[in-house]
């Protein structure tokens, strides 16, 4: 979710095979660099993967560029890496979070094969995705300052994974 | 495992990972829907050139993903194309024979031509025998004339005078069959285009949201985003929700400052002599 000069990205924490939890405290959130953020739902495995081949690529424009990779540019490579495997998909959705130039906050989301959707306010993914749209619909505001947007983001979380089974277990925000 | 580093790619589709996803579906895990454009895309062609309209909504399954979506895509300064269909295809055909075009062009040195974009883009769907799926109306003006097409998933082609695609098409075609004359000045077609994404939002549960609208005449294209906007948002709460800080129960919290970047240009003495 965008705030005033900010980003709030939020997870829950619970790791399930169907119906059964496995681990209360799974992260999905991970950082690319300090002003850029994926969160990762979908299949674990996938998630973690993906994860590690975008950290790897990130790296290589790193020691190339010698500057972090902007915003727009990830969402890029997100969107391309994921597009290849078109007829095989990863079982992802990712939602990017960053800062982009004068610290303006972009957020954008994409399906598993990897069509991009930006957005100005809010991108939701995950099986609660249905009702966080409903809550973060009905709570947000624009131009929130970072406490302000804490607390809208936590609320609609917890709002929302509060009615689905496959969700819970508390969440991970990240104020940027 | 040797031989699967993720070197940079050399393009095209990668099947790696085909196997495993058929052993998983086996299992019971169900592959997350795609985006679709559900959608109602138009052209028409009037005296100076061609009009192109699409409407914005992008749709998961039932739910309305994304409320203002952009389908009305770039190929070249003179060529735009209208894409419904799976949404990861329809942008990642359009930005392929974009990119196409742009190389051609410096190759050529010439403006680029509708039936370029129209052969590049029916071959490559030909190629993937419908898996791909953008169902594409393309139009420009070039200097053989103004023109539009429509590209099916499966790479046949059509060239019409008015043209729509999509689940809205027939809502938006009803408009069209019973309205278009041949020389309509650019307000008419304007306003005729409108009138049929308008339809095609109104009657189509996969179309919604706003009206985008693409001039195209010699020398000169209009993009007008979000041209009309027919569901404005007038639900809001004017108090809204405001929670106070600390409603939520925190387990922890840590603070990290973010590192300091200094950039360290050399000294100007070091250039001279």
């Amino acid at each position: 979710m965008v705030g005033k000069n900010c980003f709030a990205i939020a997870s829950d924490r619970r790791l399930g095979v169907q119906l059964q939890t496995i681990a209360t405290d799974f992260q999905r959130v991970f950082k690319i660099h300090d002003k850029l953020y994926i969160g990762l739902s979908g299949l674990g495995t996938d998630a973690q993967t993906l994860y590690q081949r975008l950290v790897f690529r990130h790296k290589l424009y790193q020691l190339r560029e010698e500057r972090d990779m902007k915003p727009e540019t990830f969402a890029s490579l997100v969107s391309a890496i994921l597009y290849e495997k078109r007829f095989g998909p990863y079982f992802c959705q990712p939602v990017i979070a960053g800062l982009g130039e004068d610290n303006k906050p972009f957020i954008c989301t994409m399906d598993c094969i990897g069509a991009k959707e930006l957005a100005k306010d809010f991108v939701v993914s995950g099986t609660a995705s249905e009702s966080l749209y409903g809550a973060c619909e009905s709570m947000y505001k624009p131009n929130m300052e970072p406490e302000e947007l804490f607390e809208t983001v936590s609320q609609a979380l917890m709002s929302s994974v509060d009615r689905d089974c496959l969700s819970g277990w508390g969440g991970y925000v990240l104020i940027v | 495992m040797t031989g699967s580093m993720d070197l940079p790619t050399k393009g095209g589709f990668n099947f790696d990972l085909c196997k495993r996803n058929a052993n998983l579906e086996m299992k019971g895990l169900k592959l997350p829907g795609f985006l679709k454009t559900g959608t109602t895309i138009v052209g028409l062609v009037f005296q100076d050139g061609v009009v192109l309209g699409a409407d914005t909504r992008a749709t998961e399954g039932p739910i309305v993903a994304d409320k203002n979506c952009e389908k009305i895509h770039f190929m070249a300064p003179n060529i735009y194309c209208c894409g419904a269909g799976t949404a990861a295809d329809t942008e990642a055909v359009t930005d392929m024979v974009s990119s196409q075009l742009q190389l051609h062009r410096y190759a050529t040195g010439r403006e680029s031509r509708v039936v370029t974009a129209l052969t590049l883009l029916k071959s490559h769907l030909f190629k993937y025998q419908g898996h791909v799926s953008a169902a594409l109306v393309l139009g420009g003006v070039d200097c053989t004339g103004p023109h539009l097409h429509t590209v099916y998933p499966h790479g046949s082609t059509d060239t019409l005078p008015f043209a729509t695609m999509g689940s809205g098409s027939l809502a938006a075609m009803s408009v069209f069959e019973s309205q278009y004359k041949e020389g309509l000045t650019r307000e008419e077609g304007i306003q005729l285009v409108t009138a049929a994404i308008r339809g095609g939002i109104f009657n189509d549960l996969g179309s919604g949201s706003n009206v985008d609208v693409c001039v195209i005449t010699k020398g000169k294209t209009e993009y007008l985003r979000n041209h009309e906007l027919p569901n404005p948002r007038t639900y809001v709460s004017s108090k809204g929700y405001s929670f106070t800080k600390g409603q939520t129960e925190v387990l922890y919290t840590k603070i990290t400052l973010l590192k300091q970047k200094v950039e360290v240009t050399e000294g100007g003495d070091a250039m001279e002599e």
